[in-house]
């Protein structure tokens, strides 16, 4: 992160799942390090089980707030298909990190459309693309709700910030009383293969 | 909020904007919630020393800082976009009356409709009303030009819009912080040539409100809201907003005009800055407000070729500019891949689920309105006939009985709790005053939930926490003369049915209050359902209901335990009792 250009990452979801509690830590983690930073996600309507989108851009100056088709450096995707919604969001040797999650969305409950097949194989195509079980990671954590913190784990030990930066961040950002959960599934993700 | 070395936090452009108010001495802050712009109320409402408040509507928030303002507080009514249009009234004659103390009104546009029902530029009303726009960039700005738009309205005498986007609303970066100033009430006089706005006032005023805009021309010229960077001479670039970011972004050499305050336009600082480049364009986002008034002042700027409608990004002004430079734009070379669209729905459990499946089993016209429920309006429910406005869904309906009179019998009008209070008590006045036989639904889950469950006067707090009387939607009801008011279980659908069949039929107008709390704010503890494989037949009933829970696995459905709410409206509609809580195994 030496160079003029901003590390711009993408965290992808359904509205409820925990983008935004993900992209505030990250946020956190960069603004400790010092540097400039630029957080923007969506309100309102999509927030209701809808695609979801939280764009975070960390530099040495950021501009602007939201990231360009084929420039994201980063994904962290909650669910299989939003990583494919938002997989033409990648530069070419981006990183994807991805939940094995699957949601159904509602064309797909109702028969008018399919939910795609094979996403891990049609997203390595164009990305680095590394899958966990985060839900997983997140019951053995002890709360099916950190499955978010343990995808951020996973992403975070390949990013210029030193793990005490990320703790700082962690304990800075989340409730007290949730807050031995989502380190500890923090660790399983930063551990993961 | 969280702080940095240099005791800089990172605020969204709401909460910066709450925080120049704060610390610029505003006493009252009112509003009612609209996204984007419903943070800005909340955030302020957490400040020790300001008195902050959600009114019923847009209009009552603007006349309760108008009041505020003219006793010498200083004060900021926020809204959203199309909010504006419910205070237009006050605030177009505002602008003739002036203030006493400092008076912003927060303007939180939409470009991209994330989540309105129209794209407009309320940077027109500037024009329109002559008052102030001003806008900033990002979360810095929003606190700075808070200060300078509250000194801006006292020095000149006029209310003064602060425009914002839902980039600038919902995006963060870093604000440096100070503390507040607390400013003493600056003396009221009476004054009726000022406030009294009979017609013999009002022309004289006219004459006024004229002076003080060349003033206003004149104070804007020497602003530093407005600043030239000079960089690149080929190109000029005049820009503001969230369009200053993606001009940065895109090309950080170009010499630009940063307009701060995009209305009225500084004149001689724009001819000036044309005579230094080789060409002018404007790059602004929605319409070609500042274009127009820039070819006004006799600069002949170019066209930048970007499209009236929807969001800007730094690609789409990385390649407008690469062609006035005669260069290569940079190459996308992604698609998007074709996946199914993910819609948002109504959350596992929610109370508006059951209603909309029963008006879409009787076939009914339902007149809809604005919230989580006009989600109603998407497959597979697709239950609404039509959607326009805030509280327009009683005043709609009662049109379509008074052109066809036997469409009486099947249309509802559907309206929820807060936007009832909001602007539909005056449309089912109108249905009694005009002798309908209209029904109309109240779907009150005791909170405004699409913006992120509010307070308002039927929920009994304030927007500060304190307890409160509550304005009960019934006495509501009834006290503008309704006699028909039935308030019932919406998860109970064979009633509701029931209620509705009668109430159709009924030669007055009827009221049916649906209520049950908003499945966010008071999840349920109903254990979660499941459906017996060996009894369910696939008939796909359950499919029909638009529940994200449910999902098919070959030719049966599967419910997602971690989303279940236990609502039981799946169960219940089920014909062969094939969801249930739990079913015995064979050795039970």
């Amino acid at each position: 992160m030496t160079d003029s250009r901003p590390v711009n990452i993408l965290i992808v979801g359904v509205g409820g799942q925990g983008t935004i509690l993900a992209g505030k830590v990250l946020s956190q983690v960069a603004v400790l390090s010092g540097r400039d930073v630029k957080f923007s996600e969506i309100h309102g309507m999509a927030q209701r089980g809808g695609s979801v989108v939280t764009q975070v851009r960390v530099g040495e100056r950021v501009w602007s707030p939201t990231i360009d088709p084929g420039t994201a450096d980063f994904m962290l995707a909650f669910e299989q298909l939003e990583a494919l919604r938002w997989s033409h969001m990648m530069r070419p040797d981006g990183v994807i990190v991805m939940s094995i999650t699957t949601i159904d969305p509602m064309p797909v409950i109702t028969g008018a459309a399919e939910y795609p097949l094979g996403i891990p194989d049609r997203l390595s195509e164009s990305a680095h693309v590394i899958t966990i079980d985060a839900a997983d990671y997140a019951l053995q954590a002890g709360n099916p709700k950190s499955a978010n913190v343990a995808l951020l784990g996973r992403v975070a030990r390949m990013m210029p910030f030193s793990r005490d930066l990320w703790e700082q961040a962690l304990s800075e950002t989340i409730p007290a009383r949730h807050l031995a959960v989502n380190r500890k599934a923090f660790e399983l993700g930063w551990n993961a293969l | 909020m969280s702080s940095t070395k240099d005791d800089r936090i990172l605020l969204s452009g709401n909460e910066a904007i709450a925080r120049g108010a704060w610390e610029h001495g505003v006493r009252v802050a009112t509003a009612y919630p609209g996204t984007p712009s419903t943070e800005i109320l909340e955030a302020i409402a957490k400040y020790d020393g300001i008195y902050a408040q959600w009114s019923p509507n847009e209009k009552v928030a603007l006349e309760v800082a108008i009041g505020a303002s003219v006793v010498g507080g200083r004060a900021m009514a926020s809204m959203k976009h199309v909010g504006v249009n419910v205070a237009a009234d006050p605030l177009l004659t505002l602008a003739y009356t002036g203030v006493n103390a400092g008076l912003v009104l927060v303007s939180a546009d939409d470009p991209g409709i994330h989540s309105s029902q129209n794209e407009q530029d309320n940077r027109f009303y500037g024009r329109f009303a002559r008052i102030p726009v001003i806008e900033p960039s990002d979360s810095q700005e929003c606190k700075d030009f808070m200060g300078a738009a509250l000194h801006m309205s006292e020095d000149q005498d006029t209310v003064v819009i602060l425009r914002s986007t839902t980039r600038i609303s919902h995006s963060k970066s870093l604000v440096t912080v100070s503390s507040r100033e607390e400013r003493p009430l600056l003396p009221y006089s009476k004054d009726i040539l000022k406030y009294v706005m009979v017609p013999g006032n009002a022309l004289r005023r006219q004459p006024e409100v004229l002076s003080r805009h060349a003033r206003i021309e004149a104070y804007v010229e020497t602003s530093p809201l407005n600043r030239i960077e000079w960089g690149d001479r080929r190109i000029g670039v005049i820009t503001a907003g969230i369009a200053y970011q993606y001009v940065k972004d895109a090309y950080p050499d170009v010499s630009v005009l940063k307009l701060g305050i995009t209305y009225p336009l500084p004149v001689n600082l724009i001819r000036e800055f044309a005579k230094g480049v080789e060409t002018v364009v404007v790059i602004e986002e929605l319409e070609p407000f500042l274009y127009e008034n820039v070819l006004l002042t006799g600069v002949e700027a170019v066209h930048s070729g970007l499209p009236r409608v929807g969001e800007l990004s730094a690609a789409k002004v990385q390649k407008a500019l690469a062609r006035l430079l005669g260069e290569e734009p940079e190459p996308v070379l992604t698609v998007p891949a074709k996946v199914p669209m993910r819609p948002p729905v109504m959350c596992p459990g929610c109370p508006h689920r059951s209603v909309f499946y029963v008006l879409q089993k009787m076939k009914l016209m339902v007149s809809g309105d604005i919230g989580c429920y006009t989600l109603g309006a998407l497959p597979p429910l697709s239950a609404l006939d039509i959607f326009m406005s805030m509280g327009a869904s009683i005043g709609m309906a009662l049109g379509m009985e008074k052109a066809d009179p036997a469409s009486a019998s099947r249309t509802v009008a559907v309206i929820g709790d807060s936007t009832f209070l909001h602007s539909g008590v005056t449309g089912l006045m109108d249905m009694v005053y005009n002798k309908s036989r209209g029904t109309v639904i109240i779907l009150d889950n005791g909170t405004v939930a699409m913006t992120g469950h509010q307070d308002h006067p039927a929920t009994g707090v304030t927007a500060q926490g304190e307890e409160t009387r509550i304005t009960a939607i019934e006495d509501v009801a009834a006290g503008v003369g309704v006699r028909r008011i039935t308030v019932l279980d919406p998860f109970d659908i064979k009633n509701l049915e029931k209620v509705l069949r009668e109430e159709l039929k009924a030669e007055e107008v009827s009221v049916i209050i649906a209520r049950s709390p908003c499945v966010l704010t008071e999840p349920s503890d109903a254990e979660p359902l499941m459906v017996s494989a060996d009894v369910c037949k696939g008939c796909k009933l359950c499919a029909r209901i638009g529940c994200p829970a449910i999902s098919w696995m070959d030719d049966h459905p599967v419910i997602d335990q971690s989303l279940c709410g236990g609502c039981s409206l799946c169960a219940n509609l089920c014909p062969f009792d094939a969801i249930s809580v739990d079913f015995p195994t064979v050795e039970e």
